[in-house]
């Protein structure tokens, strides 16, 4: 089953674990610069996104590389990096309009969200769900609950309203 | 490696700075953040030194923790000579900070002298550079935290900061990062000021090493999980602080009114209001309990409000204390302290306290540039708050704190100061838990709830239970009492608490995360495991607790050196004397009784091997390996 890491970012407290779990993950240290996903935080504003690679299906990644090294993995459902065919050129950094690729300047290549091989760390340390994944036929149903939610509570208010009247 | 991280010593007189290792064998003495910055206080400050002078000396650190897979490894802390008390200064704050400082390389800087015209400092990967800072002195803690990410153009900049209290050097001012990460106790703020430091930016790229990532990883999950299943966890993270209130006001545990009552009447100002105003919560780096809400005031005169927090403590300074019965106040009042970098505990007792004495007669509208001091005269309160700041009229006597303040008003309003050691207390009322009396009155940065609180003491745990916790790491069986009234076993729990906390502002870690206010959560034996995976580091339970114990120790050698007594560690008369009036009947008519707190006190310097004066025995100095202190080694 195809499975897709969600961002709600209504969830989201901003509180970089994991970012921190990514990094240690791949790389056995902390340094949010090497870290697949990255929360980019409005301080003053109080206002939290946490921003990876959408693991896109026209992956512009996927179409400025010049060596293939990126590619599809349809049993993940991810863009995956081939190392061994990567050149290191930063094309696909170019490319994503998410800022999806990043480049680790330690070992001086460029980094993606691999999905953990299908066991997302980010999201067993997100504890206030705000990252979840999830199978992909459904995730349209997960968000209309959601949406759903909060429109009962509307509708609940407003037939309030109307008893009141 | 997290241990590789550097200390700085930086001199703002001649702009001078060298950086150094901090040596394997300091951290196995002192581990790191507030411990170790206690070592460093005790080392680089002359006895007797102005605390608002050059000669007082800053440290601000990360813990040893900080940055790694410790649950919430976000606190900074920071220590100097206090404004306030005279004796140590010391407090730490959430937010995002501390983990910059340890990607930019550090982990402690020590900060001297006194810069010429206003600066800041800019720490990046390992470089440190004075800066000017005229054009954000003067300006609130917010917006010279976006300036100065904007004049060194990058957002991710993380600054700490004094907004005008520091600047006028308020002897409470605070020093800030984000909209409400305060180290707020004892004036650090104030030493900024005095050294004309406006700020500190961070910003850094290293790699910080995780020792065992594999296992700290999953040791990491394993603890997040169990913390996060805690009741204490989905009501802190549902309400934050806020939900002590319900509790301790309904029991008759709280401070009203300055000292007049122990429950609020007709206060609405429990935590459910904030529902109509929370944007949601936030947490610090790494923290899953994210006890902060983001609230935002919608119409009325203080429409377009955005703020964080508020905390308990902020619900006691400008609610029960000052008498304002109205959630807003405590919303507005919080968002002011914050943006003009002010305790919010001092502030609101200050205030309280000039309530009283306007009530007494001792104030009058002379003094107040008629300032209608009334309880819940709300716009009376928001108004002196700015006062304070800026700091005018009768602020500006308040911005001194209680015993100065005190002698500037006379008569006898030093009668009506609910403070130990010249610190204001807690908007809570200790007369009915003498475990809670002895923590504030011993406390080594001056009255005190987080420095050695047993506040578990409140919920009548089971004798196995705390038999369980106080029965370790180092060996005691001696009694404990479930009863909160009671007088019997309180010191073993006020100096278990004191190693405790000691310990984890060490590491870095927030206190919310170990006994404090829930039984079940984080203590030395957690400790040892995190240290070991995310540093490497071996350290026994016990080991942990002889670190902390020459810490906290080290800290008692710093005020006795600048003059502490055993009269030090006392309560206000008013404790002994005014039985508390309304509230619980376990609660009500309770005063502490002068002979068996004394008892208390005797046993509390025994069981620290401190003499009948509080002063460390020449065995307990050996024993701990302080007998050579200051030993300049760092
Ligand atoms: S771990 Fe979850 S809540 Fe924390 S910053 Fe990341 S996405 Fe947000
Ligand atoms: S799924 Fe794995 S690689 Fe992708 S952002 Fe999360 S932790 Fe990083
Ligand atoms: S519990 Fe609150 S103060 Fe502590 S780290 Fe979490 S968010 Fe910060």
């Amino acid at each position: 089953m195809e499975m897709i890491l969600v961002v709600d970012h209504e969830k989201c407290t901003g509180c970089r674990a994991c970012e921190m779990v990514c990094s240690v993950k791949h790389t056995g240290v902390n340094n949010p610069t090497r870290s697949r996903i990255n929360v980019i935080k409005w301080p003053m504003e109080g206002f939290d996104l946490p921003m990876l690679c959408q693991q896109c299906e026209e992956a512009p990644c996927i179409a400025v590389c010049p060596k293939d090294a990126l590619s599809q993995d349809l049993v993940l459902g991810r863009v995956t990096l081939n190392y061994d065919l990567c050149i290191g050129c930063k094309m696909c950094v170019t490319a994503c309009p998410f800022g999806g690729m990043g480049i680790d300047t330690v070992v001086q290549r460029v980094i993606k969200c691999d999905l953990c091989d299908g066991d997302p760390t980010c999201v067993r340390f997100c504890d206030p769900g705000a990252l979840q994944y999830v199978p992909a036929s459904t995730v349209n149903l997960m968000k209309k609950r959601d949406a759903g939610w909060k429109f009962s509570e509307l509708m609940k208010k407003s037939s309030l309203i109307s008893s009141n009247e | 490696m997290a241990l590789n991280r550097k200390i700085a010593y930086i001199d703002l007189t001649t702009g001078e700075f060298k950086t150094a290792p901090i040596p394997i064998e300091m951290r196995e003495l002192y581990l790191g953040g507030r411990g170790l910055d206690m070592y460093l206080l005790y080392n680089h400050i002359e006895p007797g030194v102005d605390p608002l002078g050059p000669d007082n000396v800053l440290t601000v650190s990360a813990g040893l923790l900080g940055a790694t897979l410790a649950s919430a490894s976000t606190r900074t802390h920071i220590g100097a000579k206090s404004p306030l008390t005279g004796f140590i200064g010391s407090s730490n704050m959430g937010g995002y900070f501390a983990p910059e400082l340890r990607w930019a390389g550090f982990d402690h800087l020590v900060i001297k002298g006194k810069a010429e015209s206003p600066s800041y400092l800019w720490i990046h990967n390992g470089e440190i550079e004075i800066r000017d800072a005229s054009d954000v002195w003067g300006e609130n803690v917010f917006d010279t935290q976006e300036l100065i990410r904007q004049e060194l153009g990058d957002p991710e900049v993380k600054v700490l900061c004094i907004g005008i209290a520091g600047e006028n050097m308020v002897r409470y001012a605070n020093v800030m990062t984000g909209m409400k990460d305060a180290a707020g106790r004892s004036g650090m703020g104030a030493v900024m000021g005095s050294k004309n430091l406006k700020a500190i930016a961070v910003r850094g790229t290293m790699d910080l090493e995780i020792r065992f990532p594999e296992q700290a990883l999953e040791y990491n999950q394993s603890l997040i999980e169990h913390i996060s299943s805690t009741k204490f966890a989905k009501i802190m993270q549902k309400w934050g602080t806020m939900f002590i209130y319900g509790v301790t006001n309904t029991t008759g545990l709280v401070r009203v009114r300055n000292f007049q009552l122990n429950q609020q009447v007709g206060g609405n100002i429990e935590c459910e209001h904030i529902e109509k105003y929370a944007l949601g919560t936030e947490g610090c780096y790494g923290c899953i309990i994210h006890c902060r809400h983001k609230y935002q005031i919608r119409e009325g005169p203080h429409a377009g409000i955005y703020g964080q927090g508020p905390e308990y403590t902020s619900q006691g300074a400008f609610g029960m204390e000052v008498g304002c019965n109205e959630f807003e106040t405590v919303l507005v009042a919080n968002h002011l302290v914050n943006k003009y970098g002010l305790d919010t505990l001092e502030t609101g007792s200050m205030i309280a306290w000039a309530m009283e004495l306007y009530e007494k007669g001792i104030l009058t509208d002379e003094d107040t540039g008629n300032l209608k001091l009334e309880w819940g005269n709300d716009e009376v309160v928001l108004e002196m708050i700015k006062l304070i700041a800026e700091r005018k009229g009768l602020g500006d006597i308040l911005a001194e704190g209680p015993l100065r303040a005190a002698k500037k008003i006379g008569k006898d309003s030093i009668k009506y100061l609910i403070h130990v050691k010249g610190m204001s207390n807690l908007h809570s009322d200790e007369r009915p838990t003498p475990s809670l009396a002895l923590g504030i009155a011993t406390g080594s940065r001056g009255s005190d709830h987080l420095r050695s609180r047993p506040a578990i003491d409140l919920y009548h745990l089971p004798q196995e239970l705390l038999r369980k916790i106080y029965g370790g790491p180092k060996p005691y069986d001696g009694p404990l009492s479930s009863d909160y009234t009671s007088y019997e076993g309180k010191p073993r729990m006020v100096l278990w608490q004191e190693m405790m906390y000691e310990a984890i502002d060490s590491v870095g870690v927030c206190k919310f995360h170990s006994i404090f206010l829930s039984p079940n959560l984080i203590a030395f034996e957690e400790l040892s495991k995190l240290i070991y995976y995310n540093t490497g580091l071996e350290f026994t339970p016990e080991e942990i607790w002889d670190i902390a114990d020459r810490a906290y120790t080290i800290e008692r050698l710093f005020n006795i050196r600048e003059g502490l007594t055993r009269e030090h560690d006392w309560l206000v008369d008013r404790y002994f004397d005014e039985p508390t009036p309304v509230g619980l009947p376990i609660v009500r008519n309770k005063s502490i009784d002068r002979e068996k707190f004394k008892q208390m006190i005797d046993e509390y310097y025994e069981m620290h091997g401190w003499d009948e004066n509080g002063v460390p025995r020449p065995e307990t100095l050996e024993k701990l390996g302080l007998d050579a202190e200051p030993s300049h080694k760092l």
